[in-house]
């Protein structure tokens, strides 16, 4: 059994990267075999004293493997946009564009995704796509928002209260992140991938511990892994219950409101009780996980089963509450074809009927022993992704007290620090995938012929998922935003880095 | 409606009686640095530490700093690193939140008698993320919930800055967001202040150095308050509000 599949190692020695035309083509024929497009980005690289773009794409086929590919061309070369004939890389094209200068040409919508470099600062260089009429009107939300909440900037396109078009612009949260990641020791960088994307720590940390450990050839026990699990479990619930406290709040449902927070609370507090943070940074580091001891094992079993009663009460009072319905069923829809068109991931997309989920597709030594119940709505509105979300915390909670009530299993240790100062392989790309709350979390190092970290790419699910949320609003009420907005619960500072 | 009864009887009541009097379990919080000496020319401390925190001879953290991640904790062959689950981190001057064996306080606030006046009954936020990873943010957002409850002293979060006396900032500014920080605190009426939430914020924290990051804003408007964290703690954040008002209960 392979211990985990949903980490990829590829000697970039053995397999020379192809001109940019052969890359692209070998891009499309995955494409067209129906292989999911886990990434696609690129970065500078001198060689024979000329500067050049490697560009690197990985796919998950529907055997469920995952491949990468590797092309290279000189700076600021063209090529046929693959946007065309395949929507689902249209917000690669954009970012490789921005960060490399490759140009997609045909590619529909050529923005920057996050205003980097020499852009910061320059988005009104950058029109909005204009929709012509004589009583069509614009309007404009952001970068700061009504609430306590991220910045970005939505401009609605609309024609009386209809909403024709979103424009979502991105890149205020955007702090240079992938080059602070190169300046550290590639062993001590745990504590700036929690803060990637602050709501996910677990997620980024298992990603970033995961690749680092392939890369250095350092296996970590089944133990750390379950402990990892369990981290994961308790921050998907964390989360999808403050999306679904964010939901009762918008519709002004006070009680849910009020319930979905301290029920919150209730987990966040016992992730503190193990690892000393709410948000669980310092679980998780390079070779290990903070143990279990019977005391906090015990308390966690106590914790879940009160939260798991008092969580399905709630639920049920919700899903029955006909002011609940009447906004959220209908709203927002996004059907499975645009889902997988547009290559959604995770949450989302499962709530649009597309069976995808990095635990149940890469399963690996962990998931196949204990494995993660596949959920899916079929619905795909706003209705359908707060049921999603309700399961998918039934089901994390399944999957945790079978986890901790297992008392053959020895959670006490979690590894040890040993793997910090081992060398990483020279000349090789180490990929990771983590389904975190939102989706996959993904990661790739490059690294040098001397070992040390040329490139840490990063992507967030809501990378690919914003475009969804644009195409769930169209046709709907303006006034129905805030709740499409909050049923994707996406990340600003994931997407921005 | 009978089930609406039901289900809040049977959620019980969750609020924290005495939020100065609370007790974290587990939380990292302040560091604790020991009186013994540091092995010879060592310094696995820099090494381990992501936001350059710590500073030696002697052995000091500035909590502006600090993520509170404990990674100096089981690095460092002396032992001098420990945490306890204090969390009255904040205080009104950058300068007092560096602590040593010798000075292991955070100064206590002391307590405005002007701020007391005008705001100790009400006191209005505008949070502005500027590059912030959505953990102070949602902590901020936690400060309102029903465990909380800081809406029981007056104390809300508000939509627009103009309904607003304070600005809370998390996250180390991005230059993207730079401008628009600025107006919205132009938008918020005098007499105002800011309020330094996290250790981005407050120093730049983990994102100190990176060149995507503009703050001569807080060159222009220096805090009031700062309060640490990786993120704030709500208990930090409210006691740190707390105190600069004078507000008992």
């Amino acid at each position: 059994m392979q211990e985990n599949p949903a980490v990829l190692i590829a000697d970039l020695r053995s397999s020379p990267p192809q001109s940019l035309g052969d890359f692209f083509h070998r891009c499309a024929d995955s494409l067209d075999a129906g292989d999911h497009l886990v990434t696609l980005f690129g970065r500078h690289e001198k060689s024979n004293r000329h500067w050049g773009t490697l560009v690197t794409a990985a796919f998950q086929t529907t055997a469920g493997e995952l491949k990468v590919f590797r092309g290279q061309a000189e700076d600021g070369k063209h090529y046929p946009s693959l946007t065309q004939t395949y929507p689902v890389a249209h917000i690669f094209e954009r970012e490789l564009w921005e960060q490399t200068g490759l140009q997609p040409d045909g590619h529909p919508w050529l923005k920057p995704v996050r205003f980097e470099g020499e852009r910061q600062q320059a988005m009104t260089d950058y029109p909005f796509f204009k929709v012509r009429g004589r009583e069509v009107h614009e309007v404009g939300v952001g970068p700061i928002h009504a609430g306590v909440i991220e910045p970005g900037h939505f401009r609605f396109m609309c024609l009386g209260e209809k909403v024709h078009h979103l424009e979502i612009q991105l890149g205020y949260q955007h702090r240079g992140l992938e080059a602070l990641l190169l300046r550290r020791p590639p062993m001590a960088l745990a504590a700036t991938v929690e803060s990637i994307c602050g709501d996910s720590s677990v997620a980024y940390a298992w990603g970033y511990c995961a690749a680092v450990e392939a890369l250095s050839n350092s296996p970590v026990s089944l133990e750390t892994d379950l402990l990892r699990g369990i981290a994961l479990e308790m921050e998907r619930i964390a989360m999808h219950v403050a999306t679904l406290n964010g939901l009762a709040t918008d519709i002004a449902f006070l009680q849910g409101g009020g319930t979905y927070g301290r029920l919150r609370t209730a987990i966040i507090n016992a992730t503190q009780r193990v690892c000393g943070n709410r948000f669980g940074r310092g679980w998780l580091r390079p070779g290990r996980a903070r143990g279990l001891t019977e005391v906090l094992r015990q308390d966690l079993l106590q914790t879940l089963n009160a939260f798991a009663q008092d969580f399905s009460e709630i639920n049920e009072l919700m899903l029955a509450s006909l002011s609940v319905r009447a906004r959220f069923q209908g709203t927002g829809i996004v059907s499975t074809r645009t889902a997988q068109e547009l290559g959604l991931v995770g949450v989302v997309a499962r709530a649009s009927g597309v069976a995808t989920d990095t635990r149940i597709q890469l399963p690996g030594r962990l998931y196949e022993r204990f494995p993660a119940e596949p959920v899916t709505e079929s619905t795909g509105d706003c209705w359908a992704r707060m049921k999603q979300r309700m399961r998918e915390v039934a089901a994390s909670l399944q999957w945790l007290m079978k986890v901790l009530g297992d008392t053959a299993l020895d959670l006490s240790g979690g590894g040890t620090p040993e793997t910090i100062g081992k060398p990483l392989a020279p000349e090789t790309l180490g990929l990771s995938l983590i389904e975190g709350s939102r989706g996959p979390v993904v990661q790739v190092l490059e690294t040098s012929s001397q070992g040390q970290l040329l490139h840490y790419k990063v992507q967030d699910p809501s990378l690919p998922n914003w475009f969804g949320l644009a195409m769930a609003v169209r046709d709907n009420d303006i006034s129905d935003f805030p709740i499409c907005n909050k049923s994707f619960d996406l990340s600003y500072c994931g997407n921005d880095l | 409606m009978i089930k609406s009864i039901f289900v809040r009887k049977s959620q019980g009541s969750q609020y924290i009686p005495d939020l100065r009097a609370a007790n974290p379990v587990g939380f990292r919080g302040k560091p604790v640095i020991s009186g013994s000496a540091c092995a010879s020319a060592c310094t696995a401390c820099l090494a381990a530490c992501p936001s350059r925190a710590i500073t030696l001879d002697p052995v000091q953290i500035d909590m502006g700093r600090c993520v509170l991640c404990g990674d100096c904790e089981p690095i460092c062959p002396s032992a001098k690193f420990s945490f306890n689950n204090d969390f009255k981190l904040a205080s009104t001057e950058r300068d007092a939140l560096t602590i040593s064996s010798a000075r292991p306080d955070i100064d206590p606030i002391k307590v405005s008698e002007a701020l007391h006046k005008r705001f100790g009954r009400s006191l209005k936020l505008r949070s502005v993320s500027a590059g912030g990873c959505n953990g102070c943010e949602m902590e901020i957002n936690a400060m309102s919930n029903v465990n909380f409850d800081l809406g029981r002293y007056g104390i809300d979060m508000v939509a627009s800055p103009r309904h607003a006396d304070a600005l809370v900032l998390s996250g180390p500014i991005s230059r993207n967001m730079a401008d628009a920080l600025q107006i919205a605190w132009d938008a918020i009426p005098e007499p105002k202040l800011v309020i330094a939430v996290g250790a981005c914020a407050i120093s730049g924290g983990i994102f100190a150095e990176c060149n995507e990051v503009d703050r001569r804003f807080l060159d222009k408007f220096k805090p009031t308050l700062y309060v640490p964290g990786c993120p704030t703690h709500p208990l930090s954040l409210i006691n740190g509000i707390l105190d600069l008002l004078g507000i008992s209960d």
